[in-house]
């Protein structure tokens, strides 16, 4: 399949495929992120997430569509406003459902997973009856659009390069909090000992209930990210649940690191061999080769030792 | 622990000839061929919630690939089928006559090598059963060996749904893609479209079912059964008892996969075609659904449960479109948190001691009733 082409137009194809993979890796880490809290530390298994995501989606096809309308000398910088209202609205209705359902459901993780999956068919019929079955897309600012030019035969996209540092500096957010805050301690040791964490005084309610809002939030800013590469759509979470589920267990579920490593390592593959086949195949080997990997490494590539 | 030495005690065997007569005689009888048709359809998923409820409900492994053998005995089913709908003679306005239709649409000009066997019934008919046991018993051998289960054995059989799914639509000029395999006429020779065939179908269908749940009874009662659920509840004392784990669960896996696929390959006979819509993530939760809603633990619940949730699907999405999913999402939050032993649960806790005390007070007033519960291998808390 190399044969047709020359080593320099190789490498061209390798870096512009690497750049393209990029926003999926984008929005392929910032989903995991936010599963690998709420499925790494809480073990929840939130099959909703797509659908979180999704709302941050909507939430960001409304904002421009309210900039646009209202205020057509801020569209330049509708996104900063929608990504912020996208983590608040996906954050909240976290916080919301892990009150009225998740909280019942710690004792039981597989029943977590039937649970939220019902969730995730009342939010898709939902979003189904509020915004129409119809699929929407968001309008680029013109400064987003465009592409920048590295050398003769590599051309990088900018919002991926945006989507990209804004992938680094919420990963670099996220790490601080989780593991230099008071707060992100207060989970650690809810998700070590419950019982311990209660009877030195940390409220592990509200600690669980932010955490659960903290991972939605996160896929609501992954729905912003999303709105770049394809149109929203009530059933598009979906289609990124099991991936998502495969980069977190495949980076190793309590590792920031892994997940970040396993994401990109997945978006790269899969779009490096887009190039070459076509899209289901270079999916279908992807996958393949992940899941005999998982055979053969169960805990996934980035394992924290624990003793259980 | 009491165990039962009987093959069924009092109360199943009530429920055995309860769902005998429905099946067997009060739906037949009642509704026309078109109604019964789509009961025929609902029970071949009802094989695929027996199925779950040995390997989840008893032996604890949550597979959400179930899908993936339902469509895989369907597809060898359909295959034959297919083969023999596009024999020389149907087909001569092809470019090339002898193969089926899709495959001429997608320029192929012979018959793949894997398709060549499903010429002969036996081969197929070894083949419904065979295929799924083989990969199930390959994806439950690596990694059940490797001891890995719970919530990542449920992911990674999610992720072979969805790789099975990608595949078959994308392989259009093999599988026929999107569409799946269409236009399937006759089984060796004998028409599968008249309501006379359809008839019989169902009643070839439901004695399957019968021989299922008796299978399924009888795995439970021996002592493999037994093992399920200690493997369940105390995984390592099983382990450090000297059974090898993994194998148990190997065969639990094996086991609902060859059910799984038996329904595949009656729903193929019973609709008239095959598409990877019945194979990939969505229709495997919901066979999970079937399970859960008539109660994980209860062969019996498992077969009423799917009907029950087929056919409000049915009703609520003829009448009310918009409504059903999220009817179907809300029976199952409620179901998960309110009822985890759905319907057969509900029997078991209100229904059943009410109908125990009744006749027992008719019989002698001073009769305390046994505590069942551990006997019917109802999870501890």
């Amino acid at each position: 399949m190399f044969g047709d082409y020359s080593l320099s137009d190789l490498g061209a194809i390798f870096a512009m495929q690497g750049f393209a993979g990029l926003i999926l890796f984008s929005v392929y880490v910032l989903m995991a992120l936010g599963l690998a809290i709420i499925f790494g530390q809480m073990g929840v298994i939130n099959m909703a997430h797509g659908e979180f995501m999704i709302l941050g989606a909507y939430v960001t096809w409304m904002t421009s569509n309210v900039f646009q309308k209202y205020a057509p000398w801020l569209f330049p910088e509708y996104f900063f406003a929608a990504m912020i209202l996208a983590f608040i609205a996906s954050g909240a209705l976290g916080m919301l459902v892990e009150w009225a359902l998740i909280r019942h459901l710690y004792k039981r993780p597989l029943d977590t997973l039937l649970a939220t999956w019902g969730l995730s068919l009342i939010l898709q019929q939902a979003y189904r009856s509020i915004f129409g079955a119809r699929e929407v897309g968001v309008e680029l600012p013109a400064w987003m659009m465009g592409s920048w030019q590295a050398t003769d035969s590599i051309q990088i996209p900018i919002n991926g390069m945006f989507v990209m540092g804004l992938t680094v500096l919420i990963t670099i957010a996220v790490a601080y909090v989780l593991f230099w805050s008071s707060w992100g301690k207060q989970v650690r040791a809810v998700v070590q000992n419950r019982v311990m964490a209660g009877a030195v005084g940390i409220n592990t309610e509200k600690v669980d209930r932010y955490t659960f809002g903290l991972g939605c939030g996160i896929a609501g800013v992954a729905g912003s990210a999303f709105t770049m590469i394809g149109s929203t759509g009530p059933t598009a979470g979906q289609l990124y649940i099991v991936d998502t589920f495969l980069v977190v267990v495949f980076g190793g579920a309590a590792s920031l690191l892994g997940t970040i490593a396993s994401a990109f390592t997945i978006s790269q593959t899969d779009s490096t061999l887009e190039f070459f086949m076509s899209g289901s195949m270079a999916k279908v080997i992807t996958l393949l080769a992940i899941v005999a990997i998982l055979m053969m490494r169960p805990q996934g590539l980035f394992a924290l030792k624990v003793r259980k | 622990m009491i165990i039962n030495s009987r093959f069924f005690n009092r109360s199943e065997l009530i429920g055995f000839l309860t769902l005998a007569l429905l099946l067997f005689v009060i739906l037949p009888l009642s509704l026309d061929v078109f109604r019964l048709n789509l009961v025929a359809k609902y029970l071949t998923y009802a094989f695929v919630a027996i199925g779950l409820v040995m390997c989840w409900g008893y032996g604890g492994i949550l597979s959400l690939g179930q899908g993936v053998f339902f469509g895989l005995g369907g597809y060898c089913m359909a295959m034959y089928l297919k083969l023999e709908a596009s024999s020389v003679a149907n087909t001569k306005i092809q470019s090339t006559p002898g193969i089926p239709d899709f495959m001429d649409w997608n320029q192929l000009t012979q018959l793949p090598f894997f398709w060549k066997p499903f010429h002969s019934l036996p081969i197929t008919l070894a083949a419904i059963i065979l295929v799924p046991a083989f990969f199930s018993f390959v994806i439950g051998a690596a990694m059940f060996k490797r001891r890995v289960g719970g919530v990542y054995f449920a992911i990674i059989t999610q992720a072979i749904a969805a790789i099975l799914t990608i595949l078959i639509v994308g392989q259009q000029g093999y599988t026929g893609g999107i569409n799946g395999i269409t236009d399937l006429r006759t089984l060796h020779g004998w028409d599968i479209r008249t309501d006379h065939a359809k008839f019989i179908l169902y009643f070839v269908e439901v004695i399957l079912l019968f021989a299922c749940i008796v299978a399924a009874q009888f795995i439970r009662l021996t002592k493999l059964g037994r093992i399920l659920v200690a493997m369940r509840e105390q995984e390592d004392r099983v382990r450090f008892s000297g059974y090898s784990v993994a194998n148990f669960k190997i065969f639990a896996f094996c086991a609902a996969a060859v059910f799984a696929a038996i329904g595949g390959a009656l729903f193929t006979l019973e609709v008239g075609f095959m598409s990877p819509s019945f194979v990939g993530i969505v229709p495997s939760i919901e066979m999970v659904i079937y399970t859960a809603v008539g109660g994980r633990l209860s062969i019996f619940g498992a077969v009423y449960g799917t009907l029950l949730v087929n056919f409000a699907k049915t009703a609520l999405s003829e009448s009310f479109p918009q409504l059903w999913l999220f009817g179907l999402g809300a029976l199952f939050i409620g179901v998960v948190l309110a009822f985890p032993n759905g319907l057969a649960g509900i029997w078991q806790d209100y229904i059943q001691p009410r109908i125990d005390r009744l006749m027992a007070a008719r019989k002698n007033p001073t009769f305390k009733l046994p505590d069942n519960s551990v006997a019917n291998g109802a999870p501890a808390e």
